[in-house]
Order: structure tokens, then C-alpha cells, then sequence
């Protein structure tokens, strides 16, 4: 394809006064229809694999539908008040909503101040710029099975550390909160560094003759940091909160993974079983398909519910 | 103006991506007028000698076998396909534990006694075929292999805690799930830091298969809640973790892993596979200190195996059947037993001097094949399994022992336990 567009050759012909009327037809058709094909792939890629799966999730969460059953049930919403009425699906929902929180907020935190130490004038830049992003490459499958070797109740890196400095061990699978920490810090793990460069270059897209300006005023760096740095970097701060919680609330791998072997429970009494992870459960081990199609759809409710939240407190709460 | 050809160009070239992508659908005769068969099997069933075998005496076949590595991914695919109505291979492997999973679908497999040859009703040991038949009498599946369960035990640690240790004298430990408990108590008293089993559900599992009656009646009625056989058992096991035998390592986790290699539980419930398990988990070092006895507490078990089954999808269902009878024959099976240690459902194949005469050098040279065929035969009935057995099994009762094993009390996770079973049979 680069072959054809390496040369440009416009022949004497178009250069040529009044065209003949067909081929002026054809032109017109093109600068009317053209366009509409150029933006043709994204919309029915979109169409295909966005907005068909999402209304066809939508319809058959109002069955009773069972992974080869012969006769799918039309029953309403009745999933829907199921759902509202399942204590799984809301301690799912609370586990979620924690992971999500022990994770998201340190995290973004974490970044800006990794973002401003990186801004600094440092040796080696590229380097450091490089090493954060390292987290990032690696496979998520992996990280997750080495995190949960380190977190092992019995015979974990973790619970030995903790002996050392005299802390009696954790159970991290058994204690709903020691998971959570466990699995937030596998997400931590790898999303600050990213974050991080995000925000980075929001940073460095901040005009000098501010700062400056402040400067001659007087301004402390911690001064300017807060009422320069800060609101400025608003824009991306919301574009990376708002990534964040997405992502945050459809947390399915770590979970899964977090013990390899323990099916899509999320412990034993599902400690650390996210709303992803019930889902999944519900359509591949319990096999109803109409349940966990609403399941989807309630997450999906929830998580522009919060997005939208996050955007409008992010936007007051950073000026 | 060259930038309409572009585009042109690219449409085109999606479009040729897309008719490609699409394109690739099943013929099942193939050009040369064979009828092509296809195969889905996981893990290993040592089939592919046999299908060359296959296509030398039947000219008119051609067999393409569908590999999954693993028995989970294999069986979503199977159910996902048997909800969509096409997709799946003529012949599919179902494992023993997707069994009451499948046989609530019963409806959309072949009858093989309908379709299939005539085959002698004492092929497969008796059990074996009676878990695959349904109420009305229709076989859905022929046998490949079992997981017939006997005892594995550290010898080494058996010695420490002044237990008998050789295979004769160990039977009498073994002989009821009584003595074996009794046995567990006197061997934590002995041997402080190491548990007597890996964990509460392996033992548990084994113990309600042997019941007559499990979760669920005849009649598919979830009896989990009134059948006192299920509540006794979980009693046992949870009094045996309250005193210390259970190791607390959930079976295939990376800490049972590790508990096999630091020698931290002195028995396992052993299928005839899990020698292999046992082999590469504890590894070169612990060689010699691990050993199996042909006894389990309360006669036998089986943990595992599969079947072939034809589902209704299948075009060329009596050829497919033709080709499965044929594959799970004796004479085929210990074929497949030499190549991956399949190990053979099949009453001739039980006395066959191949099978008999195998020996495993980590067991100390155990004639491990002669001793798990005496294990097979002590299996006397298959328990019925309900429409969510599996998925109480594993979802729900191996989670709940678990909760106890993190120090949950006993009592609270039963009737967890119970509620969660009425759950997943609604």
C-alpha cells in the first residue's frame, strides 16, 4: 500500500479546464460518499464488537437462558431481582468496590509524585523514564502467579518478611481485607509506573514562564506545586482517574489467578470474588447465561455511574 | 485524487480479510470423497498411533483430532457449542468430573446402544458404564480410562511416628476411614510439624463418593440438607482438621506444590495418575521416601477418566460411533495405556500382561499397574449424580472445608455449605 502512495503523479489531463460531465458526476459522488467510507471501519468494527454484544448481552439477561439448554425462558427482569436480592453479588460488589479503592487512590498519588521526581533534572532521564514503565511489560498472567507464590499463606515471601520484622503471618487468602491489599497491590504494581509517564508529560506540557512568574512572586515548590502543577495537570488527572476506575471496577485476572487453583470462587468464602469474577463464574461454571448477562449489565450501569461521579468531583476538587 | 484508490484499496483488503476469516468453516466430506471424523480430546488420550491404525483399515476415513491441553477449556467449549447448535467435533471427550453436567444433556448425545455396533455388555467394568447410562437405559458414552483410587504414604515419616510402613502392614491403617483418622491422631502426636493428609476436601470427596446416596436422590431431589450420611462425614472430616491432620494445602495450588517437596503431609488420596503428580511436585530428592498400597479406607474410588460421546450434532454420527467403539476396545486401550498411561476402563485390559507387569521406579518398583487394576475392581456402584453435582463438588463443599481449614467454625460452614448447594441446584 505505501507503493501507491509514494509518488504522486497528477497527469496533464486533470490539470485541464471543464471536465467531461460523467467524470464530474463521479467526482461529485466521491466528495459526497468518500467520507462516509473512510469512517465506515471504525463504525461497524464499533457495531460489530461494541454495540451488537452490548444489546445482545442486554436481551438475553431477560431470559433464562442455560449454556446448551434447548429452550431459552423469556422471564423479564426477573435476573435483575435475583441479582438485587444475591448477598454474593453484593459482597462482590463490596470487594470490587475495595480493591478498586486500595488501589486506584495510592496509586494515582503515587504517580504525581513519581511524575514530579521524574520531571526533575535528573541523569540518566530516559533510564528512569524507561524503568517505571517496566511493571507495564510484563505479562499480567505471570505477575499475578508470581504475586500470589510471594503472598502465600503458609509458605509466602510476604508472611517471611513479616516474621522477620516480629509481625505475626497474615492469611491472605482466609482475611478479606489481607486479600484485598494482596490483589491492590498486584494492580499497583503495575499501573503506577504507566500512570506515572502519563501524567509526566501532562507536566512537561505546563508553559516555564509560570513557574516563573511565581517564582519572582516568591513561591515555595511546594507552593507552586499545589497551585500550579496540580491544577494544570487537571485534564489528564481526569482522563487517568477516569481510566483507572474502569479498569479498577472490571478487575477479573488478579483475582482468578491470585490462587491458580482455586476455581472462580474468589475464596473460600469468597473473600476477594469481584463482580467480573462472579460473573464469569455464573456463565462458565453455573452455565446461566441470562444471569451473568445481567450481571454485565449492572456493572456496566455502575462503573458510568462512578465514572461519571469521578469526573465531576475530580473537576471540583482540582481547580 | 489518488487517495480514493487508497481506500479502495483498503476496503478491499478488509473485505478479503473478512471472507477469509469467515471462510473457514467444517466440510465434513472432504475432496477426495473421504468421510472425515473429527476428534476432540484434552490432556492426553494417547490416540495418534491409533488413528493411523484407524485410516489404514477403513480407506474411506480420514480423522483430524482437536487437541485442547486441558480438561477445563475443553468442556466450556463443549458446552458453549452444544448451547450454540454447531461447532462441535463428531466424536468429544467428556471427563468423569463435567459427568452430571453432561448427562442433564443428555438429550442432544447419540444413544450409542442405538447407533453404535453391538459391543458385549462386560467391556467396561460394571461401575464405570453405569455412571454413563441414563435412568431410561441409554448409553451415552463408552469408557476410556478410570482413576481408581488407592493409598500413597511417606515411608520415611510413617517410621518416625513407629507406624507399620511396609505395604502389607499399612493396609490395617487403611482398612476404614476410622482407622485411618485413628491412625492420623497417632501419627501428629509423633511428628510434630508435618500434617497426615494435604487437605480436608481431597479426603472428604473421597469419602461422600463412596456413599451410596450423594447430594442428590434418584429423582434428581437435592437431598444435601436431609441425607445424614453427607452430614456425618463432614463431621469426621472437620473434627480430623480441628485436631491438626489436615495440612491446610488446597490440592494443585502452589503451596501443595511446595508442601510435597517440603514433606509437610504423610498421606494423599492417590488415583492411578496422581503417582505421576507426586513424582515431579516432590521431586528427585524425596525419591524413595514415597510409596503406594493397594488399600483404601472402605474398599475403593475413582478420581477421574474419561469417555467418548457422540454428539446429535454430528453428521456422520454412525461412523463416528463405529470409529469410538472401536478406540475404547480393550485391545486399542492398552495401546493408548503404553503411550500416555491412560489407565484402561476395560475388563481385559485389567488382566492384560502389559498393564500387569508395569512398575514405577519413584514408588520404589511398585507393580503400580497390577495394583491399581486390584483397586479398580473394588469399586463396587457408581453414585448417581445430579443435574449441579460437579459444580456443589467444586464450588461449593471444597470451598467450605476450606473456610473450615482457615479456622471458620465447622458448624457456620455446613450450613454455608447447604445453602450454597440449594443455590447452585435452583
Amino acid at each position: 500500500m505505501t507503493a501507491t502512495l509514494s509518488e504522486v503523479d497528477r497527469g496533464p489531463a486533470q490539470e485541464a479546464g471543464p471536465r467531461p460531465p460523467r467524470r464530474y458526476r463521479l467526482s461529485n459522488l466521491d466528495a459526497k460518499v468518500s467520507p462516509y467510507l473512510f469512517v465506515a471501519p471504525f463504525f461497524v468494527l464499533f457495531g460489530a464488537i461494541g454495540l451488537f454484544p452490548l444489546l445482545y448481552t442486554a436481551y438475553v439477561s431477560l431470559f433464562d437462558w442455560e449454556v446448551g439448554a434447548d429452550e431459552p425462558l423469556f422471564i423479564g427482569l426477573e435476573n435483575y431481582r435475583t441479582l438485587f436480592e444475591d448477598d454474593q453479588f453484593w459482597n462482590a460488589l463490596f470487594n470490587t468496590f475495595s480493591i478498586f479503592l486500595l488501589s486506584s487512590v495510592p496509586q494515582i498519588v503515587v504517580a504525581v509524585v513519581i511524575a514530579a521526581l521524574l520531571n526533575a533534572n535528573l541523569r540518566a532521564r530516559t533510564g528512569w523514564r524507561m524503568g517505571v514503565l517496566l511493571p507495564y511489560v510484563a505479562s499480567l498472567v505471570a505477575l499475578t502467579i508470581i504475586f500470589g507464590n510471594l503472598f502465600g499463606p503458609q509458605y509466602g515471601l510476604v508472611n517471611d518478611v513479616l516474621g522477620l520484622l516480629g509481625i505475626s503471618p497474615i492469611d491472605w487468602q482466609a482475611s478479606t481485607f489481607g486479600s484485598h491489599v494482596a490483589i491492590a497491590s498486584m494492580v499497583n504494581w503495575r499501573w503506577t509506573g504507566y500512570n506515572a509517564l502519563i501524567i509526566l508529560a501532562a507536566m512537561q506540557a505546563i508553559p516555564r514562564d509560570v513557574y516563573e512568574a511565581a517564582l519572582v512572586d516568591g513561591a515555595s515548590a511546594l507552593r507552586r506545586f499545589f497551585s500550579i502543577t496540580l491544577p494544570m495537570l487537571k485534564p489528564t488527572l481526569i482522563f487517568v482517574i477516569v481510566t483507572s476506575t474502569i479498569g479498577g471496577l472490571q478487575i477479573f485476572t488478579e483475582p482468578k489467578l491470585f490462587e491458580p487453583s482455586g476455581g472462580s470462587g474468589g475464596g473460600s468464602e469468597h473473600q476477594y470474588q469481584t463482580v467480573v469474577l462472579y460473573l464469569y463464574q455464573s456463565a462458565f461454571q453455573g452455565l446461566d447465561l441470562g444471569y451473568a448477562s445481567a450481571i454485565a449489565w449492572v456493572l456496566f450501569l455502575v462503573v458510568i455511574g462512578v465514572a461519571v461521579l469521578n469526573f465531576f468531583l475530580t473537576r471540583r476538587a482540582v481547580k | 485524487m489518488r487517495h480514493r484508490w487508497v481506500s479502495v484499496l483498503i476496503c478491499a483488503a478488509v473485505s478479503a480479510a473478512a471472507t477469509t476469516a469467515c471462510g473457514s468453516g467444517g466440510a465434513t466430506q472432504s475432496a477426495d470423497g473421504k468421510t472425515e471424523l473429527t476428534i476432540a480430546t484434552f490432556n492426553e488420550f494417547g490416540y495418534e498411533e491409533l488413528f493411523k491404525e484407524y485410516e489404514a483399515a477403513h480407506p474411506d476415513v480420514k480423522i483430524t483430532q482437536r487437541k485442547t491441553g486441558q480438561g477445563q477449556p475443553h468442556h466450556q467449549n463443549l458446552f458453549t457449542k452444544l448451547g450454540a447448535g454447531s461447532g462441535l467435533a463428531d466424536i468429544e471427550g467428556v471427563e468423569e468430573g463435567y459427568l452430571s453436567q453432561f448427562m442433564s444433556k443428555a438429550g442432544q448425545f447419540n444413544d450409542l446402544k442405538e447407533i453404535g455396533p453391538k459391543i458385549e455388555d462386560d467391556r467396561w467394568l460394571k461401575w464405570k458404564t453405569e455412571a454413563i447410562t441414563t435412568k431410561d437405559g441409554k448409553l451415552m458414552g463408552y469408557g476410556t480410562d478410570i482413576g481408581p483410587l488407592a493409598m500413597c504414604y511417606r515411608k520415611d515419616l510413617f517410621e518416625q511416628a513407629g507406624l507399620p510402613s511396609d505395604p502389607e502392614g499399612v493396609k490395617a491403617l487403611f482398612a476404614t476411614w476410622d482407622s485411618y483418622f485413628a491412625a492420623g491422631d497417632t501419627f501428629i502426636a509423633k511428628v510434630p510439624g508435618v500434617a497426615w493428609f494435604d487437605s480436608a476436601a481431597q479426603v472428604y470427596n473421597a469419602m461422600h463418593n463412596q456413599l451410596e446416596t450423594g447430594y442428590y436422590d434418584k429423582s434428581d431431589k437435592l437431598v444435601v440438607d436431609t441425607n445424614a450420611d453427607i452430614k456425618k462425614d463432614w463431621t469426621t472430616v472437620t473434627a480430623a482438621v480441628a485436631k491438626g491432620q489436615s495440612a491446610r494445602l488446597g490440592a494443585f495450588s502452589p503451596e501443595w506444590n511446595t508442601g510435597f517437596k517440603l514433606g509437610k503431609f504423610a498421606t494423599k488420596t492417590c488415583p492411578s495418575w496422581m503417582l505421576g503428580v507426586v513424582e515431579t511436585q516432590a521431586g528427585p530428592e524425596n525419591k524413595g521416601k514415597w510409596a503406594v498400597t493397594d488399600a483404601f479406607p472402605n474398599g475403593g474410588g475413582n478420581w477421574g477418566g474419561s469417555y467418548l460421546t457422540v454428539p446429535k450434532q454430528s453428521k456422520n454420527a454412525k461412523k463416528a460411533a463405529e470409529l469410538a467403539a472401536w478406540l475404547t476396545a480393550p485391545e486399542q486401550q492398552i495401546k493408548a495405556f503404553k503411550a500416555k498411561g491412560t489407565f484402561p476402563s476395560q475388563v481385559k485390559a485389567l488382566d492384560a500382561p502389559e498393564l500387569l507387569e508395569q512398575t514405577n521406579a519413584y514408588f520404589g518398583d511398585v507393580k503400580a499397574g497390577a495394583l491399581f487394576a486390584t483397586q479398580a475392581k473394588k469399586i463396587k456402584a457408581a453414585q448417581y449424580k445430579g443435574p449441579a453435582d460437579g459444580q456443589i463438588q467444586e464450588t461449593v463443599f471444597s470451598p467450605a472445608l476450606q473456610s473450615v481449614e482457615q479456622g471458620k467454625n465447622a458448624e457456620e460452614a455446613w450450613k454455608a455449605a447447604v445453602e450454597g448447594a440449594q443455590k447452585a441446584a435452583k
